[in-house]
């Protein structure tokens, strides 16, 4: 049975150009459901739009 | 004079200088202990001897001609095989790495180890391509922590916790992109330099998260960590991260002055959750030994730790797509299944999480104007078993492999130094983060430095090596 993030991950695959085999795939669920969680837990946490992304170079 | 085991760099660099023992001694004597014990360890990947035994000779020659020679001078020591090597392919801890081309020049702070006095004596072993806690690597083995072969070196600087924990070398290099350096320092009973972010250069160096890369020290004690560390600062136009507003701040003269007038706090709430007893012993005697009762809360550490979690997943992803494009069976199949998730987590995501790493700097530097050090644990527990997959960590069973770092990544997120030191505890050595503000390396190295001449700090012997 197809798993909810089964289309996006095959359309990503497909997009970035990702030979992923179907071997492969509930292990790189399983990691992308942890990514997606974690990702909207920051994303949950409201900043000003004016915020600007962390520095990295410095010149 | 001979040498024992466990001498320290600074022992080893005195005697040299001072004509007690050869430069070639120290090396030969290095190269026969790691000939004795990395058959179990498996901490080297590459042994440099020729080079190191050339480099030795040079040295006595400069001491026989009355040259003065560099405050490292005689000392062996090895670094991750993330360094570029002269004349070797820089694997990275990878199957694939080693079809590049030999490096053609040594990583800068290899050159500046050198230009001490210190002798390379081979590259070691790590997590591919540093996403890794463990110490394991499906293509060399794991490197294995020297107080229990059967147990993690910590990952993903691994064979430098374990070379270091082992004795085989007074000091190592390694990396630490969320934890690597803190994480074998932990196991491995050692003591650890993650610097503030940009202080080091990183030139020349195999990349793992270019916004969170930092390389950094391993050394049996604070006074041998502060020489490597004074050893390998300055500018660095070959890393574009690597400070150019910061002079030389030496922190060996400093290194004996008094913490008494420091601020000292305990990190709390986050950093006081999902702790093994033996985690919350070691803070406890740092803190007691401090004489720190304070504690602080650090706002929104576990969402520090998520976006820390999501950067990295996501430039990890970047950095080998070109890889996980043409050679996915040759990565290792777990490293390779996070790399090719990390690339599907929306842009959007990503960028939220640098945005909020602003502003959680933001707070800390806030913490910072009334505190000059932070003492939180360095891992959740003692080493874990090779091989186990998952522990029990705050009631919930959790994978060992993605939250042995979850106290180290908060901090690393915004670049802060760290000094991890080794609490000796019995049956395994555990360590605690030592946290000061940016740039202010002197200050965390200092209250190791304190820690180790009270007893607290100490990097136990490995029975057996």
């Amino acid at each position: 049975m197809a798993e909810p993030l089964d289309d996006y991950i095959d359309a990503v695959t497909k997009a970035l150009a990702l030979p992923v085999e179907e071997a492969w795939r509930s292990s790189i669920r399983a990691n992308l459901e942890v990514s997606l969680r974690l990702g909207r837990f920051v994303d949950e946490f409201a900043l000003p739009d004016e915020t600007e992304p962390a520095p990295v170079f410095t010149v | 004079m001979t040498t024992k085991p466990e001498m320290t760099a600074s022992e080893i660099a005195s005697a040299v200088a001072g004509r007690k023992m050869s430069a070639l001694d120290a090396t030969e004597a290095a190269l026969a202990r790691i000939k004795q014990h990395d058959t179990i360890l498996n901490a080297f990947t590459d042994i440099t001897a020729d080079r190191a035994r050339a480099k030795a000779r040079a040295i006595d020659a400069d001491i026989a001609a009355g040259k003065t020679v560099g405050p490292l001078a005689g000392v062996p020591f090895a670094v991750k095989n993330l360094f570029d090597v002269a004349g070797l392919a820089t694997r990275a801890g990878s199957k694939i790495n080693r079809d590049r081309a030999p490096a053609t020049r040594d990583a800068t702070l290899i050159e500046r180890m050198e230009a001490a006095g210190a002798v390379l004596v081979g590259a070691l072993n790590m997590g591919e391509y540093a996403y890794d806690f463990t110490g394991e690597n499906v293509h060399d083995g794991p490197s294995r922590n020297p107080h229990d072969t059967t147990r993690m070196s910590g990952g993903s600087s691994g064979g430098s916790g374990s070379a270091v924990g082992g004795a085989l070398v007074p000091i190592a290099l390694g990396s630490d992109t969320n934890g690597s350096i803190r994480v074998p320092s932990s196991f491995c009973g050692i003591f650890g330099l993650k610097p503030t972010y940009g202080r080091l250069s990183r030139a020349r160096s195999f990349p793992f998260v270019a916004s969170l890369d930092h390389l950094g020290p391993f050394a049996r004690s604070a006074t041998d960590l502060a020489l490597a560390y004074d050893a390998m600062q300055g500018p660095d136009a070959d890393d574009a991260a690597c400070t150019t507003t910061r002079g030389l701040e030496p922190t060996l003269p400093l290194l004996a002055n008094p913490v008494s007038d420091l601020r000292i706090a305990i990190a709390g709430g986050y950093f006081q959750q999902n702790l093994f007893p033996e985690a919350v012993e070691a803070v406890s005697r740092v803190a007691k030994a401090l004489g720190a009762t304070r504690v602080v809360d650090v706002p929104e550490a576990a969402r520090a730790r998520a976006a820390a979690y999501v950067i990295t997943t996501t430039e990890g992803a970047s950095l080998h797509l070109d890889r996980l494009r043409k050679r996915p069976n040759d990565f290792d199949p777990a490293v390779r299944d996070r790399l090719i998730a990390g690339a599907m987590v929306p842009a959007p995501l990503v960028d939220r999480a640098q945005k909020f790493r602003r502003w959680y700097r933001t707070q800390l530097a806030e913490i910072f104007k009334s505190v000059d050090v932070l003492i939180a644990p360095a891992t959740p527990c003692t080493a874990p078993k090779l091989g186990q997959i998952n522990f029990n960590l705050g009631g919930v069973e959790l994978p060992v492999r993605a939250n042995i770092g979850i106290h180290t990544q908060p901090i690393s997120f915004i670049g802060l130094p760290v000094v991890a030191v080794p609490v000796p505890l019995e049956p395994l050595p555990i360590g605690v983060q030592i946290i000061a503000a940016p740039w202010r390396e002197d200050i965390a190295l200092r209250v190791a430095y304190a820690l180790e001449k009270m007893g607290v700090a100490a990097a136990p012997s490995a029975k057996g090596f």
